[in-house]
């Protein structure tokens, strides 16, 4: 914006600011201090404190264990065991992200796994069909609770703490609480199995669930930061309102957001069949405080908007550091949990922090 | 201003009621738009201006009386259908998404996509092209202190963000802009800038209906100012042949304007 004209001022009290500074609106011009820059830095770059406890982390623990740690079988176990977890992180991370929480993420999972296997051993679906059934589940839990959080105005949480419970009870009551064994899926539909085979590149072993969340989050990072769909999902997360007067449709925006979580939650509940073999209406259980675990660590805020999906991998990987080196280390389990306790807490520490530096 | 009776209006409405309950928040008012024209609305709380505005910007839909635009009768159910028609507000929280950056809330709701299969089949949006718009745009209005367009716009300070809601809704092909109290969270620097905007986006032929509650201000830019008291349009005057105290008398209904007047 241009200088008010100097020496003609509209109103009597504007003349006395003839005198005054005249770059109250620029930029501050201060040289900001290293660490005024750093915080900057993290502010554009939500992921940035997530990657670099990973690196430091690794580094810790590749130091105290050496090779027993730092080998590329034990690194891409790390992956192997995170890749659940990251793949209903990436269902959390876009729910979080419209400042909503999905509790329904875990039951969903284990719901859609349990039709993709019901479907094909009890009424003889082939299994890709069973597979498709599966992931309509995911999509239309995920669309319930869009409806009722957009529609009806429900907060996320009450919804899917309802849903959590009517999900997993449908799921037992359902199952009949009948596992699946891996043989039988072995013998007939080993495709049910397909995100559990792995492939090794020299002491690497590598599942295709791992690169179905690689795949996945790569995918999502794009859809966010580069279609119309996931700045408006940054929009609504920021501030419903302004993005309703900015002409996006938020309920629309809110539903296909749940629904998407759903289908996601139906692809980890694929991929939970690779990774325990059988079908189980019990497993997985822990997948709701995992995810949010993982989001939270990989510095997405609660309060939506901001952050970065990537940052939810990177969290998801720590865990999965901090679980594995403890358990070499041989210290007690209870260690582990104590220790992610602590890198909650200062992780939403860190986002606060950091929020500051807009101001 | 003599001749603008002359003239046809761009936007008017006739005859416009809302009624809530038993309150009656537009009680049969009109209302006048001239193609050019900063046209002030000032009114006592409660009055019906802020009612009245949000029917002509498609917030409310009136329960009687027809709003026309270049002569043309329109009805619009939501802001958005009014924003397609050409009619941009300027809401007092300016409805921008702090941590979005500057060019992605002026391209919010209307994102431009890349040409060909990247943008058909991937939705990629064309980031260079929205941000190389969004600088001129700023730049045409002498905005560009804002160095870096890919900055949050949490990071600026009031007046930038208003000149950012402002030069988004003069960006777009607008017909007609609403301000709504575009000076009262600012500074008395960062206002003076802010009516410098508004006259710069009149001067481009765009006409503006101004809602304030800042006697100088109105005095100072608008081309006439429309009365609002008791749900109705009590008169409409022109700057020069009234003061401020006689405006706040008609506001307030201590001194009942000649009946003659617009």
């Amino acid at each position: 914006m241009s200088e008010p004209v100097a020496g003609a001022p509209h109103h009597d009290y504007e003349k006395v600011l003839k005198d005054s500074s005249k770059d109250v609106a620029s930029f501050d011009t201060d040289k900001p201090s290293a660490l005024h820059k750093f915080r900057h830095f993290l502010h554009s770059n939500p992921s940035a404190v997530s990657l670099i406890v990973l690196v430091v982390s690794l580094t810790v623990f590749g130091l105290t264990l050496g090779g027993k740690f730092f080998s590329a079988f034990s690194l891409t176990l790390i992956l192997q065991q995170v890749a659940i977890t990251g793949i209903v992180g990436a269902a959390q991370s876009l729910v979080i992200m419209t400042a909503g929480i999905d509790l329904s993420v875990g039951a969903i999972m284990v719901l859609s796994s349990v039709v993709m296997g019901q479907f094909t051993f009890r009424y003889g679906l082939p299994p890709e069909l069973a597979i498709l059934c599966g992931f309509a589940t995911g999509a239309l839990c995920g669309f319930i609770n869009g409806v009722l959080i957009a529609r009806v105005k429900l907060p996320p949480f009450i919804v899917t703490l309802g849903m959590w419970q009517i999900v997993l009870a449908s799921n037992f009551l359902y199952s009949a609480n009948e596992t699946i064994r891996a043989q039988e899926i072995e013998a007939t539909a080993p495709i049910l199995q397909f995100f559990g085979e792995t492939f090794r590149l020299g002491g690497a072993v590598f599942t295709y669930g791992v690169i179905a969340m690689i795949v996945l989050v790569g995918v999502l990072w794009y859809v966010l930061n580069h279609t119309a769909w996931g700045r408006h999902l940054y929009a609504v997360g920021d501030d419903p309102e302004a993005a309703d007067l900015s002409g996006v449709n938020v309920q629309r925006m809110l539903i296909s957001v749940y629904m998407l979580s759903g289908i996601i939650c139906a692809l980890a509940g694929w991929a939970l069949i690779g990774r325990i073999g059988s079908v189980s209406p019990t497993a997985g259980q822990f997948a709701n405080i995992e995810s949010i675990t993982a989001v939270v660590i990989g510095g997405i805020s609660l309060f939506g908007g901001r952050g970065s999906i990537l940052g939810m991998m990177f969290g998801a990987l720590i865990v999965g550091v901090f679980s594995l080196g403890l358990r070499l280390l041989g210290t007690d389990v209870q260690w582990t949990y104590l220790l992610i306790g602590v890198l909650i807490i200062v992780a939403v520490a860190a986002d606060q922090w950091i929020r500051k530096a807009a101001r | 201003m003599t001749d603008i009776q002359t003239r046809k209006p761009f936007l008017t409405g006739r005859g416009l009621i809302k009624r809530y309950g038993r309150v009656t928040a537009i009680d049969n008012a009109d209302f006048d738009l001239y193609p050019g024209e900063i046209l002030a609305v000032i009114g006592d709380n409660g009055a019906g201006k802020s009612s009245l505005i949000k029917a002509i910007s498609g917030a409310i839909r009136p329960d009687e009386g027809e709003i026309r635009m270049d002569g043309e009768l329109v009805q619009f159910a939501s802001p958005i259908e009014a924003r397609k028609a050409g009619i941009e507000t300027v809401y007092q929280n300016l409805a921008l998404s702090p941590a979005l950056s500057i060019a992605d809330n002026m391209f919010l709701g209307r994102e431009i996509r890349k040409p060909g299969f990247m943008g058909k089949v991937l939705r990629k949006l064309d980031h260079a092209a929205m941000e190389r718009m969004a600088r001129e745009k700023l730049s045409e209005l002498g905005l560009m202190t804002i160095q870096n367009i890919n900055q949050a716009v949490e990071t600026l300070s009031g007046g930038q963000r208003q000149g950012v809601a402002v030069a988004r809704a003069a960006a777009f092909g607008s017909k007609v802009i609403i301000l709504d109290e575009p000076t009262a969270a600012l500074g008395v620097k960062e206002s003076r800038r802010v009516l410098e905007l508004i006259l710069d986006v009149r001067s481009r032929g765009i006409p503006i209906v101004l809602i304030s509650h800042n006697m100088p201000h109105v005095f100072e830019i608008a081309d006439r100012i429309h009365i609002h008291r008791l749900g109705k349009r009590l008169t409409v005057i022109n700057p020069k042949d009234y003061t401020m105290s006689d405006a706040v008398a008609f506001m307030t209904g201590a001194k009942a304007p000649e009946p003659i007047a617009a």
